[in-house]
């Protein structure tokens, strides 16, 4: 592969998701975008970047963004976080609402949906303890594709079986041919809206609850510093922020501080 | 070290579910249908039991149901693991004991998610 193609895509993926793309990562530069400069004509990386400088807010440069993205998730990823939030976060932000009141929750890098369909689930499994007040759950990505797919409440057999209690699989799917999809008690709980985080985030409005997991680790420290800022400046001052569980805010940002007793939670200072 | 009895009748589904339940550290058991599982069961309750449904002899529900009526309901902890994956089967399964259900095919981060689900991992 040509070292100056190579560069050129990684410049371009991280002005626009801030996505670090190092040397050792060229394998998969071919095999992600492969099938996509096949489809385009083009015979090697240079002619894919050619037309994607051409355009840079075209649909080609969108498409290699997307298929540069990892989209791995699964249900209730670590565990932990969502017994964190059913057994303390949510129950006590119910309180401080009131029963007419709004738990808004943001799921900012959802993927395929797993992350705020899990939420869902947590929220109704504890919805006497909510009295009254409603959980509103907001999943963004820069991905379209993932998005589609986050739309459906759609999984596969494999998906569903991944980090998901079969307790859970039965109470709150239905089956469809091969496929599984989110009843609609759950799917009525959450949205889903592209989303770039490097944007100021101000037009999504405010949060108690943000999950950013799983997504710092593919950007470089200023881009953390930043995305960081902008989810502070949408957090509520007795908000939580759940990071992944290789993430951190630790000389990132100082406008977090870890929770206690709460592993990758963490709350404003 | 804990202990897992892979249940089934195919000899190599019993070889795969072995290799991925020895790499997560079980020792491992097997019998080749709900019968002989029992028999293995009484001279030692393993931790675990992977169990397929549809076998000769005794099927998987059978021997669900005759275990939790011997030996009570907290231990073993039994995952099914099957083709059969309608809603009303396992919630059957359920109903009849088991802390967790695989649908076939299932991989080794399946097994691992699964057997983390009813806290042997
Ligand atoms: C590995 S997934 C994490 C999914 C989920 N949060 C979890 O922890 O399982 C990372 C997601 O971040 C998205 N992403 C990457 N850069 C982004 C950006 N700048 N803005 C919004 N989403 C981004 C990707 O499209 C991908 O779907």
């Amino acid at each position: 592969m040509n070292a100056a193609s190579f560069s050129a895509l990684a410049e371009f993926l991280h002005a626009r998701s801030g996505i670090v793309l190092t040397p050792d990562k060229a394998y998969l530069v071919e095999t992600r975008l492969a099938p996509l400069m096949r489809r385009e004509g083009c015979a090697d990386l240079g002619a894919l970047v050619a037309k994607v400088k051409a355009a840079l807010s075209g649909p080609i440069a969108d498409e290699v963004v997307e298929l540069m993205t990892t989209n791995e998730t699964l249900f209730f990823r670590d565990g932990k976080p969502f017994e964190h939030l059913r057994q303390q976060v949510l129950p006590k932000l119910a309180a401080a609402r009131g029963p007419r009141g709004v738990i808004r929750v943001w799921s900012a890098a959802c993927s395929t949906g797993q992350e705020a369909f899990s939420v869902a689930m947590t929220a109704l499994e504890i919805a006497p303890a909510l009295a009254g007040c409603r959980v509103e759950i907001l999943g963004t990505d820069l991905s379209r594709e993932v998005l589609r797919r986050a739309e459906t409440g759609r999984f596969s057999q494999f998906e569903v079986q991944r980090g998901l209690p079969i307790t859970m699989l039965t109470k709150y799917f239905r089956k469809d041919g091969s496929e599984w999809v989110v009843k609609d008690e759950v799917r009525a709980l959450v949205s889903f809206r592209e989303w770039n985080l490097l944007r100021p985030p101000q037009p999504l409005g405010r949060f108690d609850v943000v999950l950013l997991r799983n997504v710092l680790i593919y950007f470089d420290q200023p881009t953390k510093t930043r995305v960081l800022e902008n989810v502070a400046s949408v957090l509520a001052k007795d908000g939580v922020l759940y990071l992944g569980g290789a993430e951190t805010v630790l000389g990132i940002s100082s406008r977090f501080a870890p929770l206690d007793g709460a592993r990758s939670a963490y709350a404003l200072v | 070290m804990k202990t897992v009895l892979v249940v089934d009748d195919s000899r190599i589904v019993r070889k795969v579910a072995r290799r991925i339940l020895e790499g997560l550290g079980f020792a491992v058991d097997e019998a080749e249908n709900g019968a002989e599982a029992l028999a293995a069961c009484r001279s030692r309750l393993p931790d675990g039991i992977l169990l397929d449904w549809n076998m000769p002899v005794m099927n998987g529900i059978e021997f669900l149901h005759a275990l939790r009526s011997e030996f009570g309901l907290g231990e073993p902890r039994v995952v099914f693991c099957t083709t059969e994956s309608e809603l009303d089967a396992i919630q059957r399964a359920i109903e009849g004991g088991a802390n967790e259900y695989i649908m076939k095919p299932f991989d080794a981060e399946i097994i691992e998610s699964k057997f983390q689900q009813v806290g042997l991992l």
